[in-house]
């Protein structure tokens, strides 16, 4: 089912909003990219949910507002924007980014949400002061970034001279925003891990085997701090099995909120 | 016109390593590094600054970090020393890169030593930074310019005379009591400078009236004055030729072979200083998001930044001639007459020059070249820096319709 793009106004942003299905609702947060190359993931969902996915602050056309400066914002914001679509025992998927935002918001309320998905998550911190968890991508070429972050880095290559300005403002604003809120610390809040015991939702943590920007490892010990968490890994796929894998990651989904997530809540 | 020299301090030892690393910044590692070297190398900056407060060439230093094409990491404690051994030149730091800092106070409080301790000779450069800086100061590429005026607001407020303590509670820096001393010797703070490459720039600094500088560009230098002229205008009021400044590197000589075989050996600075590593070029969000839409539209980045030569060539400065800087008037060189006749046709392309700043040391040029080149340009090009006349601003008449109609 295609999905359809419209704006909506959220505490006061105009925000950027893909939409598309019926049935429960499912809030899908995205990752680094924005909204691009998700519209397999996407329209594979809205088969069986009423899939809201909309464009963070600072991404796709949603506006920035200047004081949104910390992950803190644009988990308030998100809030505010489950409230504006009167969102109920929705399910809550958030990838890369969007999972790091997904846990901020559940930290603080999960009272609009009955199930949690993260897929490739970023925002713990597990090692010591010397070791990273989360590659440093700020200090890599492109080429190699790709390679991290794909199973298989064609699956996304374009040249990006045939692009559309529409197209590369949202490419470059994306890769400014999303550079903006995981500067430092790097792609983490040290304060995370330390509530993530508050959500107390069925929780399913996914990754693609092949990432190598944040690996499989950190999923598990990020499953490990959510106490009804289990871990899954998604193969061939990298970063972003929201692009790599749609159709299975969809299928891991649908299963987890309809059968095995209402298992685990019981 | 004023006339000021600087160097970058390079540490040519380590240039091979950075040529096979393919970056000069921020990855090369500091092993490579020998202090006994630094030492001498740092040891012979200052005997040649020594000699320029006799020679009366004013002074600027700036400062650059993991890296080895300049070794001044800390501009205020070189310019600390300076303060103190030289007695009768102006002092410039250009400078601060405020927006990489986290605390501008500190900053105030350095600079209002300095300033005391040299009894008023300090002009005080407030600076973006370059991209490749955010990495080793892990500063947010983002907003940048953004926390640099925050900044900017807040070290002229801390150096101005104040009859209490104040609170600074701003979007990026935040203090309880903001009380300085000492404070600084020129009231209420000494000259700013900021250097720009856009007539964006241009006019944000024309906006508050400090001097705005241009670096080894003449193509930059042009816009980012007219700029500046334009804004004063619409503001009421015509900018003097001592707001405008330009670093270009010089080589003179008996003859014009020496002045040219200094100055090529001077361009090692240009030649090595934008090999970097792809990733701290441009870090996302140090540019506008204009600017990286027309980058990606066209096509993979070059490898560095290209520079463009008065009829309108591009020359990549990693390799260019001496005759190719000299096009792009990156570079003067010759004999005493000829550099003297590229500065006057210089002036005459930007619209009037107030203070220029030569690189007369630069890569692997002698301390002996060196000296001998600050002297023939003092005893030689210096004196006659007067005779030249500066074209007539030609915003003035607007500048006086807009006072008048202010009024």
């Amino acid at each position: 089912m295609a999905m359809t793009s419209g704006f909506e106004t959220i505490t006061g942003v105009r925000t950027e909003v893909l939409s598309g299905g019926q049935g429960r609702s499912l809030l899908f947060l995205h990752g680094a990219f924005g909204l691009r190359h998700h519209e397999i993931f996407l329209a594979a969902l809205a088969t069986a949910y009423r899939v809201i996915a909309p464009a963070h602050p600072g991404f796709g056309e949603t506006e920035w507002p200047r004081e949104f400066r910390t992950i803190d914002d644009l988990a308030y914001f998100h809030l505010e924007l489950a409230d504006h679509f009167a969102l109920d025992d929705a399910v809550l998927v958030g990838s890369c980014l969007g999972g790091w935002i997904a846990a901020e918001m559940l930290i603080r309320s999960t009272s609009r949400f009955s199930q949690l998905v993260l897929v490739n998550a970023l925002g713990c911190k597990f090692g010591d002061r010397l070791t990273r968890d989360i590659t440093d991508i700020h200090a890599l070429p492109q080429a190699e970034v790709d390679a991290l972050l794909f199973d298989e880095p064609g699956n996304v290559q374009t040249d990006l001279r045939t692009l559309s300005d529409d197209d590369l403002t949202a490419i470059v604003r994306a890769r400014e925003a999303f550079t903006y809120f995981g500067w430092k610390p790097y792609m983490h809040n040290p304060t995370l891990r330390r509530w993530l015991h508050r959500i107390d939702l069925p929780t399913l943590v996914l990754w693609g085997s092949a990432d190598g920007f944040v690996s499989p490892d950190y999923g598990r010990k990020f499953a490990a701090e959510i106490p009804s968490a289990q871990f899954e890994e998604i193969h061939a796929a990298g970063h972003f099995p929201t692009i790599e894998q749609p159709q299975a990651l969809a299928a891991f989904i649908r299963d987890f909120a309809e059968n095995r997530g209402a298992d685990a809540a019981a | 016109m004023k006339v000021w020299h600087f160097s970058e301090m390079a540490y040519p030892p380590a240039w091979d390593a950075g040529y096979e690393l393919g970056s000069f910044r921020v990855m090369l590692p500091n092993q490579l590094c020998e202090p006994e070297t630094v030492a001498d190398i740092y040891h012979r900056h200052f005997d040649e600054f020594m000699l320029c407060d006799e020679l009366g060439i004013n002074i600027m230093l700036n400062e650059h970090h993991s890296t080895a094409t300049c070794l001044n990491a800390a501009v205020p404690l070189t310019l600390a020393i300076l303060a103190r051994i030289t007695s009768k030149v102006r002092l410039l730091s250009l400078g601060s890169p405020i927006a990489n800092r986290p605390d501008p106070v500190r900053v105030a409080e350095e600079m209002a030593m300095i300033d005391v301790i040299s009894r008023g000779r300090l002009e005080m450069g407030l600076v973006k930074g370059a991209p490749y800086e955010v990495a080793p100061a892990n500063s947010n590429p983002g907003r940048l310019m953004e926390r640099f005026w925050e900044a900017h607001d807040l070290v002229l407020k801390a150096m101005s005379p104040q009859t209490e303590p104040f609170s600074w509670e701003g979007e990026f820096f935040h203090y309880r009591k903001v009380n300085i001393w000492p404070r600084p010797w020129q009231q209420p703070h000494p000259p700013v400078w900021i250097t720009g490459l856009s007539p964006h720039s241009g006019r944000a600094i024309a906006e508050r009236r400090h001097v705005a500088a241009a670096l080894l560009s003449g193509g930059i230098a042009a816009n980012l004055f007219d700029a500046y002229r334009q804004r004063a205008a619409e503001l009421g009021w015509v900018a003097p030729v001592d707001r405008f400044a330009y670093c270009v590197l010089v080589g003179v000589g008996q003859t014009e072979a020496e002045g040219r075989r200094r100055a090529d050996q001077v361009a090692g600075y240009v030649r090595t200083s934008p090999i970097v590593a792809e990733p701290f070029k441009n870090p996302p969000g140090y540019a506008p998001v204009a600017a990286n839409v027309q980058a990606l539209k066209t096509g993979p980045t070059q490898s560095v930044v290209r520079v463009q030569t008065v009829d309108g060539r591009t020359i990549d400065p990693t390799k260019a001639s001496v005759q190719e800087f000299m096009d792009s008037r990156t570079m003067f060189a010759g004999n005493p007459d000829q550099v003297f006749e590229q500065i006057k046709q210089f002036n005459q392309e930007v619209g009037g020059l107030g203070h220029l700043i030569i690189m007369a040391q630069g890569g692997t040029l002698s301390f002996e070249d060196t000296c001998d080149n600050l002297r023939l340009f003092a005893s030689e090009v210096m004196p006659r820096l007067s005779e030249i006349e500066h074209p007539e601003n030609p915003y003035a008449e607007r500048a006086e319709k807009a006072a008048s109609a202010a009024q």
